[in-house]
């Protein structure tokens, strides 16, 4: 039976971390994700769970630890924000090119300069092309959900990735709201007891992790890569939710499309500020205005085709970017607007960046861009494509 | 060569001892040569090189392990030789 709970995002999924129980995790504390690691500290500190806490020196060296407890054989995780998911970073793409699936909670916050502590979408951003898998969290129960289902996504045989699960800093890590808790049991069985592949520590069967490979097997290799990514990790992802539904109530997909289906302007928005979009949504619908939302879960691999198939009888979609990619348009934007390319009948597009650095999305905010998205949708004229809002000009 | 399709995920290398099968001898562009009427046998090129690539039998040096020799000279700089005389001495390759 589920327990419901008044809790942070980061107390929720430190829970979910306890009732899985992984045999290893190595991190080092960086707001906003401090008070998760604290938590789940207390649980080992406790004997809650039996997990091997290695404190380390820097997220480099906390990622690197994962590594090497993962080709160990062991079930890893570890967690991390901003300035420390870019100093993992080189060792990023070591875990996803061995294959080693190890699991990150990521609590969403801005990158340096200039110093900000608050939630924006920039580290995870900037980690997207490092070959993890990326599922995106609204608020405390999708993010305690999403880290459970990270476990079966990330272990199952076809797939072997690492999968970062990323909420927002402080409006998601920080703030209490209610969560129905699976039991502790119902977790385990879950997620199943963890079978590795090729571990260092079976000393019966020898193995090697990090061989050099020279241009004549690099390629065939990251070819694999592509192919594991691209192709198996979609239906592992719905096959999980169709379980994790059947067991707690809850339906999960590549992405969830609001009010979509007979909407014709639309807003393309990642995580919390997804919340406050679709209440206005219910607004404009109460105006008459036909808007929708689709909010992405899975942003790596991007489901293209899915997505594309689900906005591309819009006349005007907006993409909200809480992240910049200087010199270009937002990360989401780029992939939206490439999900759409292939189709001759496409909405109109436009970027709207937002809530840098922990700035206020309010909904006055999202109606602005509705009433915008209206305005194009009529007259079919786009001012910008990438603008910035919620700023002072 | 293999495909993509015939590899191990992560490039795990589940085959010990596998690094004797890849022969980096092709890397080298300087070509130790053994000239055994200077050598005295005192092994200083045995003990210097840093791959292997002189083989020892009874005591005794012999030819050197081309398949692993990677020509960066050292046994030629430790050589003593006999009479002011090299052992080893370095040619380039393909001359």
């Amino acid at each position: 039976m589920a327990k419901v709970v008044a809790v942070t995002g980061n107390e929720a999924v430190a829970n979910a971390l306890r009732q899985v129980e992984p045999d290893v995790c190595a991190a080092y504390p960086i707001t906003p994700q401090t008070d998760l690691m604290q938590r789940f500290s207390a649980f080992v500190s406790d004997g809650k769970v039996k997990t091997e806490l290695i404190l380390v020196e820097s997220e480099h060296s906390a990622m690197s630890a994962c590594v090497g407890a993962a080709a160990g054989g062991g079930r890893v995780v570890t967690a991390t924000s901003s300035q420390g998911l870019a100093l993992m970073w080189e060792i990023l793409f070591i875990a996803a090119g061995m294959h080693l699936p190890i699991i990150m909670p990521v609590v969403n916050r801005a990158l340096s300069a200039p110093l900000n502590i608050h939630g924006d979408h920039s580290d995870a951003m900037g980690a997207r092309d490092s070959g993890w898998i990326q599922l995106w969290s609204e608020n405390a129960q999708e993010a305690y959900d999403n880290t459970i289902q990270a476990f079966r996504i990330g272990e199952a045989p076809e797939v072997r990735l690492p999968v970062m699960v990323c909420m927002d800093g402080f409006i998601i890590s920080h703030s209490i709201e209610r969560v129905e808790y699976l039991e502790d049991e119902e977790v385990k069985k879950f997620v199943g007891e963890y079978r590795p592949v090729n571990p260092l520590l079976d000393v019966e069967h020898p193995v090697s992790y990090g061989p050099l490979i020279l241009p004549d097997l690099y390629m065939e290799y990251k070819r694999l890569q592509h192919e594991i990514i691209w192709n198996r990790v979609k239906p592992v992802v719905l096959q999980v939710a169709e379980e994790f539904y059947k067991l707690s109530g809850r339906r999960y997909g590549l992405f969830e499309a609001y009010r979509l289906d007979d909407a014709e302007i639309a807003m393309v928005i990642l995580n919390s500020a997804a919340g406050t979009a679709k209440d206005v949504v219910d607004d404009m619908r109460n105006r008459g205005i036909r808007a929708g939302l689709l909010k992405p879960r899975l942003f790596r691999p991007f489901p293209y085709e899915e997505v594309s198939q689900a906005l591309r009888h819009l006349k005007a979609v907006a993409v909200l970017d809480r992240a910049d990619s200087f010199g270009a348009y937002g990360p989401l934007f780029t992939e939206i607007a490439s999900s759409l390319y292939p189709y001759k009948d496409r909405p109109v597009l436009i970027n709207k960046i937002y809530g840098l650095g922990g700035r206020d999305f309010m909904p006055e905010d999202a109606e602005k861009v509705f009433l915008e998205l209206q305005d194009i949708a009529t007259t079919g004229k786009v001012k910008s494509i990438k603008q910035y809002i919620t700023v002072r000009e | 060569m293999k495909t993509w399709k015939e590899l191990t995920p992560g490039c795990v290398v589940t085959e010990p001892g596998g690094s004797t099968k890849f022969k980096t001898g092709s890397w080298r562009t300087f070509r130790p040569r053994w000239i055994p009427e200077n050598c005295i046998q005192c092994l200083f090129c045995w003990i210097y090189c840093p791959d292997m690539a002189i083989k020892v039998k009874d005591g005794k040096r012999e030819e050197f392990d081309y398949d692993f020799c990677k020509g960066c000279g050292i046994c030629a700089r430790e050589c003593p030789g006999k009479k002011g005389q090299k052992a080893i001495v370095m040619e380039e390759e393909g001359k």
